[in-house]
């Protein structure tokens, strides 16, 4: 058994906020496994940060490229891109109206 | 001559030699393939004879009509005077989260299965222009997320060479175990936590995370973006140095791709190791585990056998002119998986929000009211279930709410990590390492639907690797022999930010030492009966 350290209403909320729908089965595992993780990952609370240690974004700061200039550059064969959306008509990917939009 | 006992050296030297045409090469390694790897991963996969059920089951897609126009091109540059490549017909397969173009990328998840990029990722652009052929692509855990391969949507998943009841390890299982099989001789993977390390060490071959940066991550479909590594799999030290050669290097279409100059890998495999300074740290003599009613961390000892492993690659290594210092801290290493817990979901998080059933891939079928439903629904029949518990709780640890008390404190947890390896590479510091040397993992490869399921417990199975993805530096797998049921045993090299020569050429040391060991002899249950060339 371990201790819960979120409810079962934020459970949900987080889901809606995640754009998912679960069944109940799944919903029960990922409630308990994602219990378990919390478990685990309080073990940071526990720990004493030394004065002034500054957050990692990265372990190890590269240096990468300079970002490119901000200019359109075209893709050789767009369609291709098109094509793959799952319903498209006239070169423009359909989608559903959004609620209550007219 | 059976050609896919050969190593990816030997191959290239027998292609550029014309020995050995590169076309044969693709027929010898398809033999292999269809002779050990029984049915690919699939959507829908049916049930499995016992004989499948001893079969590897890497691949998920065989791009054979590539290889062979790669194969082609190969053996018409030779023929032609031409220069083929570092790589000149060299068999190679390619982890399913690499873009290539026009073939299936799909991460191994129904929410992609479908996806054909219209690019190819820059490490496998380089691999190819360097004489690699492509013979299809490998499974994995799905979008990585996973330390056995069993959470993949393309059943069967992957089953470990050396006896296939057993996990192959993961993500990168399809590359570790296509590999181990003489399926291929290279295969392209992906580390994030441990995920090239992990399978290569349970699979018995050389698997390399090279620094952050080293390698671009262009076309590679994104699990945590700070902590993502493309890398070689290999069957020993010279072929990882190789293939890690031929993909290094800036890549101006990924930012975060260093510019630094990349270093002569297989010149560093000339050089002994008389006088490296190589450390062991008690920190990775313990797994560290929470209670799960407290939090607490407690201790439980790595396997002997692989701590036994370490310590004998150890006195090996002094034996050869290495300066071996005991008792190196790590303190941090302990906290390498709760940091992981949060950092890596977050970035997953927000990595899959993209994954939205609009632009590409999966779309519900079903009549769906509006294009929020549509978001849902997609997303909810196109997940698995490791990928929809990484969103939340990604999400959740990132809240603004619990941001301050999960995700601001793992990036502060990070730096202290990244702290530990400075202080013992510090070349004026107390330790002046040149390399850690640790297990890979703290025991040797787990029998399929023995963790799977126990979310914690599987990530665990990566703390002996995962601070060196935190901390950004390179790390090496090497085999380090056999446990008491026959099953791989891997050590670790840890090496400073770019120093890759640097354990590439103690690895390679190892190897040479121990060439004449019994257990390099033993061969991987589906090969077994092959005579060795």
């Amino acid at each position: 058994m371990t201790t819960k350290r979120i409810s079962t209403e934020l459970f949900e909320k987080l889901v809606s906020l995640a754009a998912l729908e679960l069944t109940a089965e799944e919903s029960a595992y990922l409630f308990e496994e994602m219990n378990h993780q919390l478990t685990s990952v309080e073990a940071l609370s526990k720990i004493p940060l030394p004065e002034g240690t500054q957050p990692s974004l990265h372990g190890l700061d590269c240096l990468g490229s300079a970002p490119r200039l901000d200019e359109w550059q075209p893709f050789p064969n767009p369609k291709v891109i098109i094509a793959l959306a799952p319903e498209t008509e006239n070169d423009m990917i359909v989608v559903p109206d959004v609620k209550g939009a007219k | 001559m059976n050609l896919t006992q050969l190593s990816a050296f030997e191959t290239a030297q027998k292609i550029r030699s014309g020995e050995v045409k590169a076309i044969e090469i693709v027929q010898s390694a398809l033999a292999q393939i269809k002779k050990v790897d029984g049915v690919s991963g699939s959507l829908e996969p049916g049930l499995l004879s016992p004989e499948e059920e001893k079969k590897v089951h890497a691949f998920i897609q065989l791009t054979e009509d590539l290889a062979i126009r790669q194969a082609e091109k190969v053996d018409w540059m030779i023929a032609n005077g031409e220069e083929p490549g570092l790589l000149a017909g060299v068999p190679l397969s390619v982890k399913d989260i690499f873009c290539v173009e026009g073939t299936n990328t799909t991460a191994a998840s129904k929410i992609i299965a479908n996806f054909v990029p219209p690019y190819t990722a820059t490490a496998v652009e380089r691999l190819t222009a360097a004489g690699a052929l492509v013979l299809g692509k490998v499974n994995l855990d799905e979008f990585t997320f996973g330390s056995s391969n069993e959470s993949s949507a393309f059943q069967p998943a992957t089953n470990n060479p050396w006896q296939t009841e057993y996990v192959p390890g993961g993500s990168s299982g399809g590359s570790a175990a296509s590999v181990a099989a003489q399926e291929v001789a290279l295969s392209l993977g992906t580390d994030t936590g441990g995920s090239i390390r992990q399978p290569a060490a349970f699979c018995g071959v050389v698997g390399m995370k090279p620094s952050y940066g080293r390698v671009s991550r262009l076309g590679l479909i994104a699990f945590a973006s700070s902590l993502d590594c493309p890398g070689p799999v290999a069957r020993d030290v010279r072929d990882a140095a190789l293939m890690l050669q031929v993909m290094a290097g800036n890549d101006p279409k990924d930012s975060t791709s260093s510019t630094k100059p990349v270093d002569n890998y297989l010149a560093a495999l000339e050089q002994d190791v008389k006088g490296l300074r190589i450390g062991l740290s008690p920190d990775y003599e313990a797994l560290y585990y929470p209670d799960m009613e407290s939090g607490e961390l407690y201790s439980q000892p790595i396997q002997k056998e692989v701590h036994d492993a370490v310590l004998q690659a150890a006195e090996w290594l002094a034996k050869a002119g290495a300066e071996i210092i005991e008792n190196v801290p790590l303190p941090n290493t302990r906290y390498g998986i709760p940091t992981y817990f949060v950092i890596s979901r977050v970035e997953a998080a927000s990595n899959l929000h993209r994954f939205d059933g609009v632009k590409y891939g999966y779309r519900t079928p079903e009549d769906v009211g509006d294009l929020i439903e549509l978001y849902r629904r997609s997303r909810a029949e196109g997940f698995g279930l490791e990928p929809k518990l990484r969103i939340l709780m990604g999400m959740y640890v990132s809240a603004a709410e619990h941001a301050s008390a999960y995700y601001q404190k793992a990036l502060k947890v990070r730096s202290m990590i990244r702290n530990d390896f400075d202080q013992v590479f510090d070349p004026h510091g107390e330790h002046q390492l040149d390399a850690l040397l640790t297990p890979t993992t703290a025991t040797t490869a787990f029998k399929r639907k023995a963790v799977y399921g126990n979310s914690v417990l599987m990530q665990y199975s990566d703390q002996m690797t995962v601070t060196s993805n935190h901390a950004g530096v390179p790390a090496l797998t090497l085999p380090g022999g056999l446990d008491e049921n026959g099953l791989p045993i891997g050590i670790q090299l840890i090496g400073n930010d770019f120093r890759e020569d640097m354990i590439l050429r103690i690895g390679n040391a190892y190897e040479q030492i121990t060439a004449d060991e019994a257990w390099r002899k033993v061969r991987p249950q589906v090969l077994q009966g092959e005579v060795i060339a």
